[in-house]
């Protein structure tokens, strides 16, 4: 579809009239979807999807549309210079927008990796070999994923990526499971058997009876995985620029209040190192890295064009939300952390997260899977789960006592509307006096 | 639905399978906005795609495409069949067994005034003028207002002769406020973009766009200099748009039958409910009374049929306070073993259907607000939601409020903020004490509740009036 995608947006560049410019963008995937539950094949399928935005611009006037395409040649370059005509018809009923930017300089790039991907149906035996004699649900979601960009201006740019994710738990009963993540750009079997062991492994705790702690303050340690949802909350609303400037971060503190986090807290979005496309919707190419929270101190934030043009400060991103979110290691060894947590909660997964004082930075949320109590430095018994109400400051600055050295680069699995590139590169996090509520 | 359409559909289904179905969808979307009085950029999309769905053997498989070419239908029903076939023997259940409806039918929702009889540059008029009136107080630092609408037409066809024809208007007005003052942020909203029905432009006066916005603004000012809630047990009065999200979280999602038989384990969770409780249960008080209905006019998540072919019907889910059935559509019904409902719902053409609660609605009952704020000696009266979180069994809860007032022996008092409340949903509904009129029933939605393995954002919906609840953890902020 490159080839065809940059033919079509020349094809309708050249019909452009007096200064018009045409941004392009191009979105698709072809998806395996395979969903279990109960060891058994729930809902099979797959998704072909292609999506291409068009956007007009005449002076300070711009008007954008987004279709469905086929593929069939004849067919798309029909309706895509049906729809140009209709932006042209638009622009007159559009006001001038004071913050339209788009990228003038041409900037061409490619990230293309070829697919080594698994064929689906093998792959699908290999799961449910592994959850034979187990309780297992989840979904093996495979596939290349596409994006393009172009405009008239002659800049050319495209992104294709062939991954796979495996996400599942093994159940033990009711709410008890583990939950466990295969993911990466070709089947491993070797690695594929060391996480189901080490899935089977945490299973077999889940085996004994559960406890129940009272609300209270207690040493908790959140793994990698547990942290990812703390990350995602200061994803929400934490780093844009507009959010900053509208005082509807939920960082305010730290920039009305001068509070800080732990001097170990470093933040940072790194595109470079991440899973998606490095260039944006209006033809920018992202910063590699962008520093967001460096020593526990606010530093930058994600700007969009739109922001840029709002509030004049140059563009780094294409969303002001992290794609590749970084947090910075400690100096915690995985191997010591029983060792350091003593007596407490060990947290393998946080879920549904909210705010319970945004601007506070407060918040609230859930313990899930494979959550344990230790006791000693071992583990003792599966925790029933529990709500905790917490601050960042507290939990990623004054209770914070230790990140771990080594971190885990987590590739997102949400597929709502598409297949997430967005990935997580977290330490796991030692905090003392957590509190739970409920 | 152009006839050649539908034809070239129904002739991409596979021939000599136990059952075929073939949904089409076309959606057009379109939202104009004013942030700080300046019109944002106009974001209209369409999108058009079929799933093909292929049962044979005991087992099922499906493929979704945007190429609705000939040569691409037939691949999608290639590959629907392929995997149908990969799943021979290891199906959750036997798919052939399932008595798939093969209805027949249209249903057409409303629209008064429709979305293209306003021209772009009213609509953005409109939207600016509105905007225009936000800007209450220094203090306001934000202020946008958008209407979203949304124009679909379905079809589903069945290897039977079924045909169902379905069309739809949704629009969704919103309207939001941010009020700041050094460390302090205050944000109030139209019913936390819960304002949002089927219909054209008549939904606008439905909401009452016009009437709320500079009330909202000044409501965002004042909470700046609120006392936080105080925390302690206490009686709690929720107003509909706080009430649809507890209806939603606590009622709606736990009473999926896909979540009870665990589909939805690895990602949105399992339910505190389990097969045994159903036909038994008390789940609330006897002022519970709990409907689904996509039958109701208007409402968001209203329908002819669900997209597994099953005609809409309104039945009690709960009635005074024990639960009678599940949330569960022609699938889920086969393999339970159990009654549900026309709920098998799909988000779009690329996934497919799963139980969705759609409408679920609080009855009203005798009380007003009025006398249950009288009969209330210490309470806090919340309004329009603003956080939302809650267990994987959907049980044990905390929610969060834009707006609140004390209650103080019986008299509405002093306004309070960042109100928040805590419960477990097995207790909570047991501890409902009163339920308002119909005339103060609020119809509200969400086009955004996530679901599903691949995800899905469907909309469902809750006619809700006012409810009190006694003896409840509530709390305020940092």
């Amino acid at each position: 579809m490159q080839r065809r995608f940059f033919e079509y947006v020349d094809e309708l560049s050249r019909t452009l009239r007096g200064k018009e410019v045409l941004l392009a963008s191009y979105d698709g995937e072809e998806s395996d979807f395979v969903r279990f539950n109960r060891s058994a094949i729930r809902q099979p399928g797959s998704v072909m999807q292609q999506y291409v935005t068009l956007e007009l611009i005449d002076g300070r006037r711009h008007a954008k549309a987004a279709t469905t395409v086929t593929g069939q040649a004849d067919d798309d370059r029909a309706a895509l210079k049906a729809m140009l005509v209709e932006l042209r018809a638009q622009l007159p009923h559009v006001p001038d927008d004071p913050y339209l930017l788009y990228a003038t300089e041409v900037h061409n790039t490619e990230q293309i990796a070829r697919s080594t991907l698994p064929d689906s149906g093998a792959a699908l035996d290999k799961v449910l070999a592994a959850g034979q004699g187990r309780d297992m649900v989840g979904l093996y979601a495979a596939g290349g994923i596409y994006g393009g960009f172009a405009n008239s201006l002659g800049q050319k740019n495209w992104y294709a990526s062939h991954s796979f994710c495996l996400e599942w738990c093994f159940y033990h009963q009711a709410d008890k499971a583990v939950k466990a993540r295969y993911a990466g750009l070709a089947w491993d079997d070797g690695a594929f058997a060391r996480k189901v062991a080490d899935a089977t492994s945490q299973l077999e705790v889940l085996q004994r009876p559960a406890k129940t702690i009272a609300p209270g303050g207690y040493r908790v340690f959140l793994t990698p995985a547990a942290m990812v949802e703390i990350a995602s909350m200061l994803a929400w609303s934490g780093f844009g620029l507009k959010d900053h400037r509208t005082k509807n971060t939920s960082l305010l503190k730290m920039i009305e209040g001068h509070s800080t986090l732990a001097p170990a807290i470093t933040v940072r979005e790194n595109v470079r190192e991440g899973l998606g496309a490095n260039f944006t919707g209006e033809g920018f190419v992202k910063a590699p890295v962008v520093m967001m929270i460096e020593n526990g101190r606010y530093k930058d934030c994600l700007v969009s064009p739109r922001s840029s043009a709002e509030y004049g400060v140059p563009v780094n991103a294409g969303w002001e939300y992290p794609s590749s979110f970084e947090m910075g290691a400690g100096d915690l060894d995985e191997a010591d952390v029983l060792a350091r947590l003593d007596t407490g909660v060990y947290v393998n997964t946080l879920w549904y997260l909210n705010y319970s004082d945004r601007p506070a930075g407060r918040i609230t949320g859930m313990t899930r899977f494979a959550t344990f109590w230790v006791e000693g430095g071992r583990v003792t018994a599966p925790l029933n789960v529990m709500r905790f109400d917490e601050t960042y400051y507290r939990i990623l600055g004054t209770n914070l006592l230790a990140l771990t050295r080594q971190r885990d680069f987590i590739p997102a699995t949400d597929t709502y509307q598409a297949r997430s590139t967005s990935s997580h590169r977290l330490p796991g996090a030692l905090i003392d006096d957590f509190q739970f509520t409920l | 639905m152009p006839t050649s359409l539908e034809s070239r559909l129904r002739n991409a289904m596979p021939a000599g399978v136990d059952f075929a179905s073939v949904r089409y969808l076309r959606q057009e979307d379109e939202v104009v906005s004013v942030r700080q009085d300046v019109p944002q950029p106009l974001a209209r999309g369409v999108e058009a795609g079929a799933m093909i769905t292929v049962v044979i053997g005991g087992a099922l498989g499906y493929a979704a495409t945007c190429d609705l070419s000939d040569s691409g239908l037939k691949d999608a029903a290639r590959r629907a069949l392929k995997w149908a076939k990969l799943s021979a023997g290891r199906a959750v259940t036997d798919f052939s067994k399932i008595p798939w409806p093969q209805e027949s039918g249209r249903y057409v929702g409303p629209e008064e005034k429709p979305w293209a009889a306003l021209s772009l540059d009213a609509k953005f008029d409109l939207m600016t003028a509105e905007s225009k009136r936000l800007k209450v107080d220094p203090r306001v630092v934000d202020w946008q207002v958008s209407l979203w609408h949304t124009a679909l037409d379905s079809l589903y066809l069945t290897s039977g002769g079924g045909a169902i024809e379905q069309r739809f208007h949704f629009l969704a007005p919103d309207l939001r406020v941010t009020a700041n003052e050094g460390d302090q942020t205050q944000t109030r909203s139209l019913e936390a973009r819960a304002a949002c029905r089927q219909g054209g432009l008549e939904v606008i006066d439905q909401v009452g766009l016009h009437l709320h916005g500079p009330r909202v603004a000044r409501e965002a000012v004042e909470l700046l200099s609120a006392d936080n809630c105080p925390t302690g047990e206490m009686d709690l009065i929720l107003a509909p748009d706080q009430m649809v999200l507890q209806v939603h979280e606590s009622i709606g999602h736990p009473l999926e039958l896909d979540r009870i038989l665990g589909d939805e384990r690895n990602y949105a969770g399992t339910s505190f409910v389990t097969m045994d409780m159903l036909g038994t249960y008390r789940y609330g008080s006897e002022l519970l009374n709990i409907t689904f209905d996509p039958t109701r006019p208007g409402q968001l998540a209203s329908y002819g049929w669900d997209d597994e072919g099953r005609r809409a019907e309104k039945t009690f889910i709960i009635r005074r306070g024990v639960l009678e059935r599940p949330l569960g559509g022609t699938v889920s019904q086969a393999r339970a073993g159990k009654c549900g409902v026309a709920n098998a719902r799909a988000s779009g053409w690329n996934r497919p259907p799963i139980d969705r609660m759609a409408n679920i609605n609080l009855e009203p009952g005798e009380s007003t607000l009025e006398s249950m704020i009288a009969q209330t000696a210490r309470g806090v009266y919340m309004q329009t939601n603003c956080s939302w979180s809650i267990d994987d069994s959907r049980n044990k809860f905390q929610f969060g409020c834009e707006w609140g007032r004390l209650i103080e022996n019986g008299k509405l008092t002093k306004l309070v903020k960042n109100c928040n409340y805590r419960g477990i949903s097995a207790t909570f509904w047991r501890s409902l004490a009163g339920v308002g009129s119909a005339a103060e029933v609020g119809v509200m939605g969400t086009p955004n509740c996530g679901k599903g393995e691949p995800n899905q954002m469907a909309r469902v919906a809750h006619a809700c009036p006012p409810a009190r609840f006694a003896g409840v953890q509530v709390f305020g902020g940092a």
